[in-house]
């Protein structure tokens, strides 16, 4: 290309570095896809997991909207949480099982779309791989925890 | 005499019939023999609305700068050469009317996203057509070869028919924002070009090809963000068709 002639391309700072023999790098869109990548993988954990966001999702909204609504609506609000509320609704079983459930299903929803998200947007390998083992460290501790805590809760604790 | 005061009425009528206008069209450049970086190119072009993008590219290349590089082959629609993001939007310049898009305002052309750019607005189509391969874009049969052609009722055909209007294009994929971050991805177009198949009577091989797109990169990753139907110049069903597959994989009915 000439440059007595007006570029085709406008100025650009710091002037031409580039030309034929020496081409400026393109830049890759992340991860491209070649005839060896992605390897493919057999099973159907994905399937699974998109089934579980859906089925846990509808669960989640008739557990968690009952949940806010004992907790700060019915009854004084919010105002009536306390060590003796807690208590008292752990002393049934039935209770217990909505909390643990809310537990388990709300953690690994959430994990879940976590996991998507990081996949969507983290673009090397090794981000990816500290992120989700962060993501997977909290989600197992939290739920160990909170299942911990429901099953070994003592009302007489001092 | 009256006459010339008329002949000149008459001109001014004729101008004003002209059915030229001057279109600004705001091309990104891209040169990577010239510079790094993409520049965005003003044209002011005199071009008839009721003209296509093809055509102002065409003057543009053909009258003002050579230079300026884009692919198409038929100019009909048919191709699916021409895919590019013109005002933002990804369309075939040869579908697209001036008059559609507001000629008062820039028109902005640039290259499809997702995929490298090469010069202008052409991309490396590789990785996209890498997709289609790998979802066995061909017939697939057992048993022995019929004497006469495999037939098929037209409720059978009526079932896929929406997904054979594919021409690659490309519009689709790379309007796609799991594809934009993550080429790994299949993408719409393999997607639709694997429905086509996987849900035609005279094919035996669907269930492998559910298997391939039931894979981690597979239809899971489909966000259901609906921009590939909106892209889809030839108005498939994109991600109707994507969800189709998803039904077919969880009940592996088809």
């Amino acid at each position: 290309m000439s440059t007595d002639t007006t570029p085709a391309v406008g100025p650009v700072e710091g002037g031409h570095v580039h030309d034929v023999d020496n081409p400026a790098p393109l830049i890759e869109p992340p991860r491209k896809r070649t005839g060896r990548t992605p390897r493919s993988t057999r099973g159907n954990f994905e399937m699974a997991a998109w089934l579980f966001m859906r089925l846990s999702g509808v669960v989640l909204v008739v557990l968690v909207i009952g949940h806010l609504l004992i907790q700060l609506v019915l009854d004084g609000g919010v105002s009536k949480i306390g060590f003796a509320f807690v208590a008292g609704r752990w002393a049934s079983p039935f209770w217990q099982v909505w909390d643990l459930l809310m537990l388990w299903l709300a953690m690994l929803h959430g994990a879940n779309g976590l996991r998507t998200v990081i996949n969507d947007y983290a673009e090397r390998p090794t981000t990816r791989l500290w992120l989700k083992g962060l993501l997977y460290t909290a989600t197992v501790f939290t739920i160990l925890l909170g299942t911990l805590v429901i099953f070994t809760f003592d009302p007489n604790i001092r | 005499m009256a006459t010339p005061v008329m002949d000149k009425a008459e001109a001014t009528a004729k101008t004003d019939a002209s059915p030229y206008i001057t279109v600004t069209f705001r091309i990104r450049r891209f040169n990577p023999e010239v510079s790094e970086h993409a520049v965005w190119e003003d044209f002011p072009v005199e071009i008839d609305p009721k003209e296509r993008v093809l055509d102002g590219l065409h003057k543009i290349k053909w009258d003002v700068d050579g230079t300026l590089t884009f692919r198409r082959s038929c100019a009909h629609g048919i191709c699916g050469s021409d895919a590019m993001r013109i005002n933002g939007k990804n369309r075939l310049a040869c579908k697209t009317l001036i008059k559609d898009i507001n000629p008062e305002k820039p028109i902005t052309v640039e290259a499809i996203k997702g995929l490298t750019v090469l010069k202008d607005l052409v991309v490396d189509m590789e990785p996209f057509f890498q997709a289609y391969r790998d979802v066995m874009p061909f017939l697939v049969t057992k048993g022995n070869e019929p004497t006469r052609e495999r037939l098929q009722s037209a409720e059978d055909r009526e079932r896929f028919d929406d997904t054979t209007k594919c021409i690659l294009c490309a519009a689709c994929t790379s309007s796609c924002p799991v594809f934009w971050n993550d080429g790994q991805y299949f993408g719409p177009a393999a997607i639709v070009n694997a429905h086509r198949f996987i849900f035609d009577s005279r094919d035996d091989a669907g269930e492998q090809r559910l298997e391939i797109l039931n894979d981690k990169d597979g239809v899971w990753r489909c966000r259901t963000t609906f921009n590939c139907t909106d892209a889809c110049p030839r108005g498939i069903e994109v991600t109707k068709a994507i969800q189709e597959v998803k039904r077919a994989l969880i009940t592996r009915r088809f």
